[in-house]
């Protein structure tokens, strides 16, 4: 064909980075899970009894997949890192297959391609190829660094991993990979937008995953309706098997020639379903900066706050089993450490905290919006209407500390429903919720810190970022690494008390929300004063 | 509709505009009239966007005075923009709004739309209103911003290189639109480098080059400034015409003669050929292209090339 080495050359330099990016964080998760539990449990004793405790643990088996040699550092590995690795080649899969051919149609850079000498179906093959491409490179890091994983005076089961069964996790993955890529494929001739494609494919990947949730804690059939079930069938490290691979590759061939057949049969920029017309008139909601602020913003507010509840969810419904689970490690010392003598409050103290860390993701995005609407010349024009300033950021404003409340609550109700339903204590549900709500001062801190920025330094946005880089090192890293004091307390969280395990006090939190107030007034401030644009 | 004494819309004096060590206006002074279409005349990067954005309020200046609409256009800019509506050159809009969602959002920011003029625009523009902002082409992007634009009930229009990416079709529902709008009593200040466009709306003109007003006023004042080409068959050979001043470019073949002539000495050369004996007589007035090439032609080179972006 045509054109298509070309093609592929060239998309392999753009993406050769994020190709990168990709693979290491999938060899991450692999990797790290085989090395953190060799770490965790000093004994096979204290192994055996976390296994025990995870073995019937519903919300564990609904999340990761069907559990299997839970006792063994491989069973461990595959359960805990096959479904999300899936995720993970699913997405990079759509995103690449995405940007090749969707987005390069939707732009007209496409057209401008094919003007070119090259066949018709040389930029779709590219696309396709690329996918592949990174899948392999993703399946192969995989199985290397497992390979790495093989300490001689191992004291738990399952150590060194075996090697066949570390070809086949990586290789399943590969497979695995592949069939989202021509699911994407597909979903890319279907869609005339590449955001309905990545609707389309991103759903795809979101139903396999929940159906062999389903399957796993119930009914075994569904897990067979899912790739990401046929990939988990493959059994890694416990009772290795080679035919659910076959099942994988036989389903990326099937979907990739559908793909083909449907790019035959369409015009080049229009896509088998047509774009639902929308609305010709705007509905009463729209006639004002908070409106519009809210429309723009509501799906980052959905989607974060359904990802606050499942994480808070599945924190919870690890229940009081965490002394189980995490035995007497040094891990748990470190977890209980000049706090409290109940690992169980300790835990579920530090899990407020990391739910509360990853609503800043929400807070300081929902921040840096503003900045994106003036870099495409949005505010331009609604700021050439009666709309003022002033209104026009605090509508931006309010959907920022509305969305990021709605998302702690959302989080803390995850975390006391999850209890509740696991231990059977209802007042949980309460017990739970209230001590993550002052977080949210610390977390609107650092969301007044990226608005202060907007407002002084639009150019330095980035930089917003960085008290939450800040943030998570104090509180993953501050004890162990000894950083110094004056550090650690440049860390809004760092001032608050660690409810449950310590008793709740109102001084720091209302000294921390004026401190947001007062940072959040002056970028706003300041904003009213600079050039637009 | 005009009045010697009626107070300037737009009044601009020694407005100054810096982007760091780059003066992107530098001294500018502007008159819109009530009532007038005032064509804003130059070529990219000569500072018409960032004369409009100060009008705005979009950004600050650094020297000078501007007055629009009796009110300051950054102390009192919401105030002011509730009389006015602005299209951009370029205009960029939400992808997952619809068109007529952008248009009622922006018409109601502003105070409120005329619904049957609105529907009236939509079909006459051929614009559909169903479809999300990412999928619409320039053109229809263009139109979405000018529906809105031309739909609400304001007194100042300020347009900003409006018709980019229309089709003559559209452009000359533009230019309708555009009549009846002055014709209702309205203002416009139209920042184009199209110049057939401003001359067909246009009654005063304001040539800016580098950030400066180098020529402003009627468009037969600057004509008066320029030349007229003569193309004519005489009687007999022109003799003496050479010897004219204020003739140049002379080009005799046999009894045919081409000359432009100084707009003073028109008279005396339709005179003098007069007198040889006309055949056949063609005259064109200067257009516009001519007295912007005047100002352009030969320097364009030393204009900043970055002025209209800071």
């Amino acid at each position: 064909m045509t054109g298509v080495g070309i093609l592929l050359r060239s998309h392999l330099r753009r993406d050769r980075w994020i190709i990168l990016w990709w693979c290491l964080g999938g060899v991450l998760l692999y990797w790290s899970q085989a090395v953190s539990i060799e770490g965790l449990y000093a004994t096979q004793a204290e192994f055996d009894q976390a296994a025990a405790a995870m073995d019937d643990n519903a919300a564990f088996i609904a999340m990761a997949g069907p559990a299997r040699a839970l006792d063994t550092v491989g069973g461990q590995v595959a359960w805990q890192a096959t479904a999300f690795g899936a995720v993970v080649a699913g997405l990079m899969s759509m995103f690449l297959i995405g940007r090749h051919s969707r987005a390069e149609e939707e732009s007209g850079r496409d057209e401008l391609v094919r003007s070119a000498a090259i066949d018709r179906r040389a930029p779709v093959s590219a696309a396709l190829i690329v996918a592949l491409v990174a899948n392999l490179l993703l399946g192969v890091l995989v199985t290397l660094s497992l390979l790495t994983v093989r300490s001689e005076d191992a004291v738990l089961k399952g150590l060194p991993l075996p090697v066949a069964d570390s070809i086949g996790i990586g290789l399943g993955l590969t497979a695995c990979g592949w069939v989202f890529s021509g699911v994407a494929l597909v979903a890319a001739q279907l869609t005339q937008s590449t955001r309905a494609m990545y609707g389309l494919a991103g759903s795809v990947i979101g139903v396999a995953y929940g159906l062999r949730a389903v399957g796993d804690v119930g009914n075994e059939a569904l897990s067979w309706l899912s790739p990401i079930g046929w990939y988990q069938a493959m059994h890694p490290y416990s009772g290795l098997r080679w035919w659910p691979a076959l099942l994988m590759i036989a389903a990326a061939c099937l979907t990739a020639a559908a793909a083909f057949a449907v790019f035959g049969r369409r015009d080049i920029g229009s896509g088998l379903l047509a774009d639902r017309p929308g609305p010709a008139e705007a509905g009463s909601g729209l006639r004002s900066g908070l409106g519009l602020a809210w429309r723009l913003q509501r799906g980052s507010v959905y989607g974060w706050s359904a990802g606050l509840f499942l994480t808070g969810l599945s924190y919870g419904s690890i229940g009081d089993s965490v002394e189980d689970l995490v035995g007497d490690s040094e891990f748990a010392e470190a977890f209980g450490a000049g706090v409290t003598d109940s690992l169980v409050e300790g835990f579920y103290a530090v899990a407020i905290v990391q739910l509360a860390l990853i609503a800043c993701g929400f807070a300081i995005s929902s921040t840096l919006r503003p900045r994106a609407e003036e870099d495409a010349g949005h505010s331009e024009v609604l700021l050439a209407t009666g709309l003022s300033r002033r209104s026009w950021l605090a509508g931006h404003v309010l959907v920022t500390v509305a969305g990021t409340a709605a998302l702690l609550t959302l989080g803390g109700l995850g975390l006391g429903i999850g209890y509740a339903a696991t231990t059977g204590d209802s007042g949980a549900v309460l017990r739970y919720l209230g001590p993550v709500l002052p977080y949210l001062a610390p977390v609107l801190v650092l969301s007044a810190v990226a608005r202060l920025l907007y407002g002084l330094w639009p150019r330095a946005l980035v930089a917003a970022w960085l008290p939450l880089v800040l943030a998570v090192v104090v509180l993953i890293f501050g004890d162990v690494l000894q950083l110094p004091e004056w550090l650690q307390a440049l860390s809004p969280f760092e001032h608050l008390a660690l409810v449950p395990a310590e008793d709740f006090e109102v001084a720091p939190v209302v000294a921390v929300a004026l401190l947001a107030t007062l940072l959040s007034v002056g970028g706003q401030i300041a904003f009213r004063r600079r050039d637009i644009g | 509709m005009t009045t010697e004494t009626a107070a300037p819309v737009i009044q601009v004096e020694g407005l100054v505009k810096k982007f760091g060590s780059l003066r992107a206006l530098d001294g500018l002074d502007l008159e819109v009239a009530p009532g007038e279409v005032h064509g804003f005349l130059g070529p990219n990067g000569s500072g018409k966007s960032t004369t409009i954005r100060v009008l705005l309020g979009l950004l600050r200046k650094d020297a000078g005075t501007v007055r629009m609409l009796d009110g300051d256009p950054w102390r009192d800019a919401a105030r002011l923009h509730r009389r006015l509506a602005y299209v951009p050159g370029d205009v960029s809009l939400w992808p997952n709004l619809t068109g007529g969602e952008a248009i009622d959002l922006l018409g109601r920011l502003r105070g409120g739309l005329d619904n049957r003029r609105r529907q009236e625009l939509l079909e006459r523009f051929e614009l559909d209103p169903t479809k999300r902002g990412r999928s619409y082409s320039k053109g229809n992007r263009q139109k979405v911003a000018l529906v809105a634009a031309l739909a609400s009930d304001v007194e100042l229009l300020l347009l900003d290189e409006p018709t980019s990416g229309l089709d003559p079709l559209m452009e000359g529902v533009f230019t309708e639109y555009v009549d009846t709008f002055r014709d209702r009593g309205g203002t416009v200040l139209l920042s184009s480098h199209i110049l057939a466009e401003v001359e067909k709306l246009c009654e005063r003109v304001s040539i800016i080059r580098a950030g400066r007003i180098v020529e402003s006023g009627t468009l037969a004042d600057l004509r008066h400034l320029t030349r007229t080409s003569i193309d004519a068959e005489l009687a007999g050979p022109p003799d003496g015409l050479a010897r004219l001043a204020g003739v140049h470019d002379l080009d005799v073949q046999g009894n045919r003669v081409r000359f432009d002539v100084e707009t003073d000495v028109l008279d005396e050369a339709i005179g003098a050929l007069h007198r040889i004996g006309l055949r056949t007589l063609v005259s064109q007035p200067p257009t516009l292209e001519e007295l912007f090439l005047r100002h352009y032609g030969d320097v364009v080179a030393d204009v900043p090339a970055e002025a209209e972006h800071p």
